[in-house]
């Protein structure tokens, strides 16, 4: 993928975006910032504020108060061509074959016929439409359908890339095609954010995070400065000798035990160091590791 | 995916407006539906030409049967479509054209001095003759009382109001249909954050527009070549100028009515609500037809209609076929048709950019106004 000299520099940045519906504030001051290159997962519950946000992210729906600024300056009408969308409600043209429609929006974004069509089928190949060019959009399952919607989206080569429930509906395969596009994308210097229910995709794949609940943000950053926050001292022993010496160490709460196995939460750092080092005399140690927080455990945490 | 074209410059809106005309143009010619309606009102068309010139030439096979005297014989010398019959004086002309045995007769002395002849008729304008006759002479009619409806003007402002109305309907209905199947689909917030709105609704305006005047020039073409082939010289001067003037007024008479259909549509959410916003235009748009039929020979009402922009493309070329209209009247009519039809473009596009994201629910009148 060449890389656009005015690619790798593309940073959104939201701020203070409040949004009420009738009186009821779906979005309270919400901020937080897709970096470029990376790929930025934005999870919430249902009516948690996710869509709402990025709609407002990309200008095709107004927000009461707040700003949402592309490398510093508002984000303008010419700015938002250079933004891939692909909205939550599925939409492509049923009557269009998928070749020709992708190849269509392209040429909306600038593309000559001939650039718009080559890129138009490489994508749709690389998404694995390449069977169902000349295919009408409706004649696709919807797992397809998503595939072009999803090819819609990247088409244009946009620096910046809002995606909402992208990973819906597909099959364990296409959700690696995909999340390999993605990839690929954010690589070439692109800020993606993308929402998900799927936090196993979402924690795979995300380098930064950001959590949304009731219309605010409950947390943001890295994925791991996230898990380093929500940390415990939880750890996890797996030795070829009996636990059991555990529980009359001091400083530790055994939770789990069955012969050389045991999840224990310890007081601190030393004390985990000290248990390691008792294990270590006792007999072969297969493995010891900190229990780092799930982004479903770190979730729950935050969200509550 | 590997690729060496550079992200290009933003497009141009004609560019963009082009584009969206280009893919309504290209998605309607692919429509069977669309092709066979078409191919059905054509064969449609040239069958009642054809028919017309059937009749007319049993009617007369060797012209209009005049009555002329030995003064007035010269003003019909060198006219072809005539079946002329000289006689010995004006009053046996007269009795010829009483007794229906001629459908006019030329007579000596004139109200209007540039002339030297009046035409007789019994009750209808022979507007074939008057056409054929360089200028327009005084006319006379014996039984003015008894204006029976000349059924030829039935027929032409029928199928001026017809032509009109289905024309209307069906690019009408299509650009409203298209404009909610983007809402429905949501297709419309990935076209929207790539060229303006308005530029999505230029483009939609256009592509019906040209569909439409496509299909018009058609039939208008089927009509005057039908009408040369089956040798009705007559009726074809006569209609060639209302013709050409029908075509100019459906154009903008047309832009006019997509824009409307276009806001209207972008008011509701869902295929099933169409009607709810549009009905109110289809109205506007049957009237003409259900006025022409009832009062083409109400030359009030037709005067009004083709001063009135959405009747003016029926009207108007109905008025100037039956010789009703001064040369000034078609550009006057024209004048306001453009004056309104840019007041119809500046709403629609108010209330399409206000409408177009809001889904859900029908959105009111004054909210889109207001925005």
């Amino acid at each position: 993928m060449v890389i656009n000299e005015k690619k790798g520099c593309t940073v959104l940045e939201l701020d203070g975006i409040t949004k009420s519906y009738g009186g009821r504030r779906v979005l309270d001051d919400v901020g937080f910032t897709v970096a470029p290159g990376r790929l930025t997962g934005f999870v919430g519950g249902n009516g948690a504020g996710k869509t709402t946000t990025m709609r407002i992210a990309l200008g095709v729906l107004g927000k009461d108060a707040g700003s949402v600024a592309l490398n510093g300056s508002p984000v303008t009408t010419a700015d938002r061509r250079r933004f891939g969308y692909m909205p939550e409600e599925r939409g492509l043209y049923p009557k269009m074959k998928v070749a020709e429609h992708i190849a269509y929006l392209a040429r909306l974004h600038g593309f000559s016929k001939a650039d718009a069509a080559r890129k138009a089928t490489a994508l749709l190949e690389r998404l694995g439409l390449g069977e169902r060019l000349g295919d009408l959009v409706e004649t696709l399952s919807l797992g397809n359908q998503q595939r072009a919607q999803i090819a819609a989206s990247l088409v244009h080569e946009p620096e910046v890339l809002i995606l909402d429930e992208p990973f819906s509906g597909l099959d364990p395969l296409a959700v690696d095609v995909v999340a390999g596009v993605l990839q690929e994308k954010a690589a070439s210097g692109a800020a993606v954010l993308f929402s998900s229910h799927q936090l196993d995709v979402v924690e795979r794949l995300c380098d930064d995070l950001v959590i949304i609940a009731s219309g605010t943000i409950r947390a943001a950053g890295t994925r791991d400065e996230l898990r380093a926050q929500h940390a415990t001292h939880r750890y996890e022993l797996v030795s070829r000798g009996d636990a059991g010496w555990l529980r009359e160490e001091p400083g530790v709460n055994v939770l789990d035990f069955d012969g050389g196995y045991a999840l224990f939460d310890a007081a601190d750092d030393a004390t985990a160091q000290r248990v390691l080092q008792g294990a270590v005399a006792r007999g072969d140690v297969a493995s010891f590791a900190p229990l780092r927080p799930t982004l479903a455990e770190i979730f729950k945490e935050v969200i509550q | 995916m590997s690729t060496s074209t550079a992200v290009p410059s933003r497009p141009g809106e004609l560019h963009s407006i082009w584009l969206v005309a280009e893919r309504e143009i290209g998605s309607k010619l692919r429509s069977k539906a669309f092709v066979i309606s078409t191919a059905v009102l054509i064969v449609a068309a040239l069958a009642s030409v054809l028919w017309g010139g059937f009749t007319a030439g049993t009617a007369s096979s060797s012209g209009i049967p005049v009555a002329v005297t030995a003064q007035t014989q010269s003003d019909v010398s060198g006219l072809d479509g005539l079946e002329v019959t000289v006689v010995d004086s004006d009053d046996a002309a007269r009795a010829l054209v009483a007794d229906g045995t001629v459908d006019a007769a030329l007579v000596a002395g004139s109200s209007d001095s540039s002339f030297d002849f009046t035409v007789v008729v019994k009750d209808s304008v022979p507007s074939t003759l008057l056409q054929m006759l360089s200028e327009t002479p005084p006319v006379d009619r014996i039984d003015p009382g008894s204006n029976a409806a000349d059924v030829l003007r039935y027929f032409i402002a029928l199928a001026f109001g017809i032509v009109f109305l289905i024309a209307a309907t069906t690019f009408g209905g299509t650009i409203a249909q298209s404009v909610v199947e983007e809402k429905q689909t949501r297709v419309v917030e990935i076209l929207i954050s790539a060229i303006p709105v308005r530029a999505l609704l230029a483009g939609k305006v256009l592509g019906n527009t040209i569909l439409a005047m496509a299909q018009i020039v058609l039939l208008a073409a089927v009509a005057v070549i039908g009408l040369a082939v089956t040798d009705q010289a007559g009726v074809l001067t006569a209609l060639g100028a209302p013709i050409a003037w029908f075509a100019i007024f459906f154009l903008f008479g047309f832009v006019l009515l997509a824009s409307l259909f276009a806001a209207a549509a972008a008011m509701v959410s869902r295929q099933e609500d169409i009607g709810a916003t549009t009905t109110p235009i289809t109205m506007l748009i049957m009237a003409p037809y259900f006025l022409v039929i009832f009062f083409n020979d109400n030359p009030v009402v037709l005067t009004v209609m083709s001063y009135v922009p959405f009747s003016a493309p029926v009207g108007m070329p109905l008025r100037m076929y039956l010789g009703d209209a001064q040369w000034w009247e078609p550009v006057l009519s024209l004048l306001v048709l453009l004056a309104s039809c840019v007041a119809a473009i500046g709403l629609a596009s108010r209330i399409y950019q206000n409408s177009l994201l809001r889904m859900g629910a029908r959105v009111k009148l004054a909210e889109a106004l207001k925005g």
